[in-house]
């Protein structure tokens, strides 16, 4: 026990004297959350429109400034010729284009019904789909604005409610996954660093010929960055709390003992990795492409797992990060308890039970 | 018998053999070796680099596995009874090996605690080493000297009073006076009672052991006290010198009775090839009969040993 002891405050003094690594394990989770709750996000504002009203009545006037007041358009420009929008597409200076017909307004009042032209940039689909749909959305709205008083036979409204996440925040999606990346980056890619390190080093050639129990060297490794992801988990939820607004509806505690036991997963194969190679340079490489790529890629965070074809749906599930994805989502955004997840936390534990008695196993007693 | 034996010679090694293999190729890096080292004695491993010195300081530190022969440490076996050897030995890899971001006495502390004891318990035997780095203890490891830190090292692996201390090639790249505080620091060990079994390249300190073995290439070349090897040497040699050294050299390979010429400090050495009459040195060269060094021994069992 007094082994142990000395050995963490050994770790613990290698951790504090290598400041800049520090500054950027504890650095790491708040720049992400500031990145990713304010720089990039799939959620579409202010795309440049053009507007090309050949009608110029009193309707298309009504129309165009409900386009203006709606947070998800910037008039780029207003003209009546439709022989620029393609100058303009091409110059990348608009996402999508609106044609108001010149009979606009009578159509309406004569026929009842009347056309619009929509054209869209679609060299981002996700772009195009979303920005066509916002669009017909509010040319939708207008319609029913102006057929209020002579109301047509029957209507079916269609209310949608978005559940958990009702102004479609991205913030809801980003912060479980930034979590799980931080905790993978932090535990399995700077635990296999430090072991590996004190093999290139030498110093392991003195501990391996000391009577020290390598259950110890491999335990005492682990429990610095076990404190240090804590402290991450305690920064991205406050920021996300406090700046993202993102609720925690489900129980704290629960949150908090499902992200230790990913975090033990991650420091688990973390050490795996350091006991099966023999240079920094290789556990950094397995710990970034092997781990940390597929996490990225299969965890659901960026690309939905649902949409992907059936050998990787498969492949999907050895990620730990995928079923510690789902814990925080369902615990975090919907407010779900242990009855729901306990699948989930089922598979964890095993993945850290069977990774732990494969870094053990595999640790060698001796040089090679 | 075998109890008895261990307890006489802490060190046995018996017909041990290792190859590494890279590639394609097999180097082998021990071939048969065997030797024993007696309780309480200073035993030196003196060969050039690459000889295989460090190889077999692993294998006798049990970190490393051979192909075949067996070797005892301390009475246990080096593969089945590594536990307990790990218990009793003290090792110090040709590499400063401590932790450079550790301060002197953080490292100290650290060694003394893996190994289940503390400074206090054993201070007087490492005083007379320790007593010399301790006004630094606050600074870090790797902002020593050379020499401080192999006096810190040998310190560290000290911590224990192991009964069979391993030091692997503790002086080089440690200035001369350093170097010589070294070797006092052995000589003391040894009269507490500790085995040492040294390793070095510098020929000139295998004087300073109670026994050397000369290794090269993974062959053991020749084992005895640093005494009995000089005087045992059959061969004749002559110190030749004169105005234009270099010169010299090339001239004195032809001569009949050269069996081989090397330079050494401010003369060449002449080995006299055996059976050759009493040797007549050409005009102008001062040439003088000497007592073989035991360096004089190790070139020529070198030499011997590549052909």
């Amino acid at each position: 026990m007094k082994q142990f002891y000395h050995f963490i405050i050994k770790e613990f003094y290698h951790i504090f004297r290598d400041q800049k690594t520090l500054l950027i394990l504890l650095g790491m989770p708040m720049a992400q959350i500031v990145i990713f709750g304010f720089a990039l996000s799939n959620e579409v504002k202010n795309a440049h429109i053009t507007i090309v009203n050949q009608s110029n009545s009193a309707a298309s006037v009504k129309l165009v400034q409900k386009i203006e007041s709606s947070k998800y358009f910037e008039i780029y420009n207003q003209s009546t010729q439709t022989t620029d929008i393609e100058k303009m597409f091409r110059k990348g200076s608009i996402k999508i284009a609106l044609v108001i017909p010149p009979d606009f307004d009578k159509a309406i009042l004569a026929q009842n019904s009347s056309r619009l032209q929509i054209i869209s940039d679609a060299t981002d689909p996700n772009v195009a789909t979303t920005l066509t749909a916002y669009l017909s959305i509010i040319v939708a709205e207008f319609q029913k604005e102006t057929n209020q008083p002579n109301s047509i036979p029957y209507t079916i409204d269609v209310e949608t409610r978005m559940m958990y996440n009702p102004q479609l925040k991205g913030a809801y999606n980003f912060v479980p996954g930034v979590m799980a990346m931080v905790l993978l980056l932090v535990c399995t890619l700077m635990t296999s660093l430090t072991v590996v390190k004190e093999k290139e080093l030498g110093n392991m050639e003195i501990l391996l010929a000391s009577p020290v129990n390598p259950l110890i060297i491999i335990l005492a490794k682990a429990v610095p960055y076990l404190l240090l992801s804590i402290i991450n988990i305690i920064t991205i939820l406050l920021l996300s709390y406090f700046i993202l607004d993102v609720p925690i509806n489900g129980s704290l505690v629960l949150l908090f003992l499902v992200s230790i036991l990913f975090i033990l997963v991650s420091l688990a194969l973390g050490l795996l990795i350091s006991s099966v190679t023999g240079s920094q340079k290789a556990a950094m490489f397995i710990s970034l492409i092997v781990m940390f790529l597929p996490t990225v890629m299969f965890s659901g965070f960026i690309f939905p797992i649902e949409n992907m074809p059936l050998p990787l749906r498969v492949i999907s599930n050895i990620i730990p990060a995928k079923w510690y994805f789902i814990i925080v989502k369902s615990v975090m955004i919907k407010g779900l308890g242990l009855a729901v997840i306990w699948k989930e936390v089922l598979i964890l534990t095993g993945m850290m039970l069977f990774f732990f008695t494969m870094a053990i196993k595999k640790f060698k007693i001796r040089l090679s | 018998m075998e109890k008895f034996v261990s307890e006489q010679f802490p060190i046995i090694v018996s017909s041990v053999s290792k190859s590494y293999t890279t590639g394609k190729t097999v180097v082998k890096a021990l071939d048969n070796i065997s030797f024993e080292v007696e309780k309480g004695s200073l035993f030196g491993l003196i060969g050039p680099d690459g000889a295989g010195k460090t190889t077999l300081f692993r294998i006798l530190t049990s970190l490393l596995l051979f192909d075949t022969g067996r070797a005892w440490v301390d009475g246990f076996d080096v593969i089945t009874g590594y536990k307990e050897i790990r218990k009793r030995i003290g090792y110090m890899p040709g590499r400063f090996s401590l932790y450079t971001d550790l301060t002197v006495q953080e490292n100290l502390n650290f060694f003394a605690s893996i190994f289940e004891t503390t400074i206090e318990e054993n201070y007087d035997l490492i005083k007379g080493i320790y007593a010399q780095i301790e006004p630094f203890k606050n600074r870090r490891a790797g902002k020593l000297s050379g020499g401080m830190k192999q006096k810190l090292a040998l310190s560290c692996a000290l911590i224990h009073r192991p009964s069979v201390l391993f030091l692997d090639e503790p002086t080089t790249g440690v200035d001369a006076v350093s170097r010589k505080e070294f070797w006092d620091m052995l000589q003391a060990l040894k009269n507490e009672g500790i085995t040492i079994l040294v390793s070095t390249p510098y020929m000139d300190e295998a004087n300073l052991c109670d026994k050397v073995a000369l290794i090269q290439a993974g062959r053991i070349l020749g084992i005895n006290t640093p005494q009995h090897i000089t005087q045992s040497f059959a061969k004749t040699i002559y110190r030749v010198k004169n105005g234009n050294m270099h010169a010299l050299l090339q001239e004195a390979r032809h001569w009949d009775f050269t069996e081989q010429v090397y330079p050494f400090g401010e003369y060449h050495h002449v080995v006299i090839r055996q059976g050759s009459p009493e040797p007549q040195f050409p005009a102008g060269i001062d040439a003088g009969k000497i007592h073989p060094g035991i360096e004089d021994v190790f070139i020529d069992l070198m030499r011997n040993n590549e052909q």
